[in-house]
């Protein structure tokens, strides 16, 4: 058995009543076609999805957690962001 | 033969192909080449097992003699199982077992197709429920083949091997016997000289387009419809029959 991996590619399924795909997992696959039929297999055997999206591994770039205080803590002191403050008419109910 | 023991008879063709093949499937568990594709594999283990089961149970009903579908699997011996010689193959090396399944898929989507269209209700249920299975394994097997074929010239060759080795068993699939005729001449079954055209039409598209070349039909071999087998299917029915052989009262 060869000792070279395919490439990993990340899985996102949209759920039936879900609005957008969300991130599921990850897996192997030889091309896209091949990665969403092993998605298919891996991660919608008990139906849970409707939609299938999948992205080389190697194409997602991302945040550098190193740098998590100067991105995130910052707007933790900014709590007029949150719309806590305002009164909500009771005939709109629950937001 | 009369119409009702021909119609039990083509049920449990058809179910122990489902059974057969779906049990050698079972047995990449855990050995897959890869991990993913060892799920795919048993994914489609389970889509025969169920499809056997529905087969099976129909041609109890048929048969009326108070069997149930798990009698017809663990409690026959091997010459009276009718699965085709095709089926019952070992699944030899990943290229061997797509080899077998895009021979044995492509016929079974073509048959089951053409089964959704059955006079018998309960027949067309059955297959209408079923093909959109077949049809993913029969894309399943497709692919992979184009992409063995047209892949490495190592992959080339052990596909193309497999292929010519496989080839023999092809015949089976499209002989007619009487149990073919008197559910042809019912509406309720296929002819099978039908779905060969179109058989051929997807087996010659897929080889070309995996750069294989199509075997010459040579010998055919034979029997598995009227239950004479090769030595494999004595080996999968000690495996599969074991359990409730030895402890017949076993519970699911």
């Amino acid at each position: 058995m060869s000792k070279k991996n395919w490439p990993l590619w990340e899985v996102f399924i949209r759920s039936k009543n879900g609005l957008s795909h969300k991130h599921v997992g990850s897996l192997h696959a030889a091309d896209d076609e091949m990665a969403v039929e092993n998605a298919r297999d891996v991660y919608c055997r008990r139906s849970e999805g409707v939609s299938i999206w999948v992205v080389k591994s190697t194409e997602i770039y991302a945040s550098d957690p190193g740098k998590s205080e100067e991105l995130f803590e910052t707007a933790k002191n900014k709590i007029y962001r949150h719309p806590t403050f305002y009164d909500i008419p009771k005939e709109i109910g629950h937001m | 033969m009369t119409k009702e023991e021909a119609l039990f008879e083509y049920l449990v063709r058809i179910g122990d192909n489902s059974l057969i093949l779906g049990h050698r499937m079972s047995e990449w568990c855990g050995h897959g080449p890869i991990l993913e594709q060892d799920i795919a594999l048993i994914n489609i283990a389970l889509d025969h097992i169920g499809q056997a089961k529905n087969w099976l149970a129909l041609a109890c009903e048929v048969e009326a003699k108070g069997r149930t579908e798990d009698d017809l699997a663990y409690h026959r011996d091997g010459f009276d199982f009718r699965n085709f010689l095709l089926v019952e193959q070992p699944n030899g090396h990943w290229g061997e077992t797509l080899i077998r399944g895009f021979l044995f898929d492509t016929w079974n989507y073509y048959f089951t197709k053409t089964l959704t269209k059955s006079t018998n209700q309960q027949v067309a249920d059955i297959a209408t429920k079923s093909l959109k299975e077949i049809s993913y394994h029969k894309n399943f097997s497709c692919d992979w083949i184009v992409r063995l074929g047209d892949g490495t010239e190592e992959s080339h060759n052990k596909i193309q091997d497999a292929l010519n080795r496989m080839w023999m068993y092809s015949g089976e699939l499209f002989a007619m016997d009487e149990v073919d005729s008197i559910l042809w001449k019912e509406g309720i079954g296929v002819d099978l000289s039908e779905i060969k055209k179109e058989w051929d039409v997807t087996i010659n598209e897929t080889l070309e387009e995996a750069t294989l070349i199509r075997p010459a039909d040579g010998w055919m071999q034979k029997g598995g419809k009227t239950g004479v087998h090769t030595e494999h299917l004595g080996y999968i029915l000690a495996e599969m029959q074991f359990l409730p052989r030895a402890y017949p009262d076993a519970k699911w």
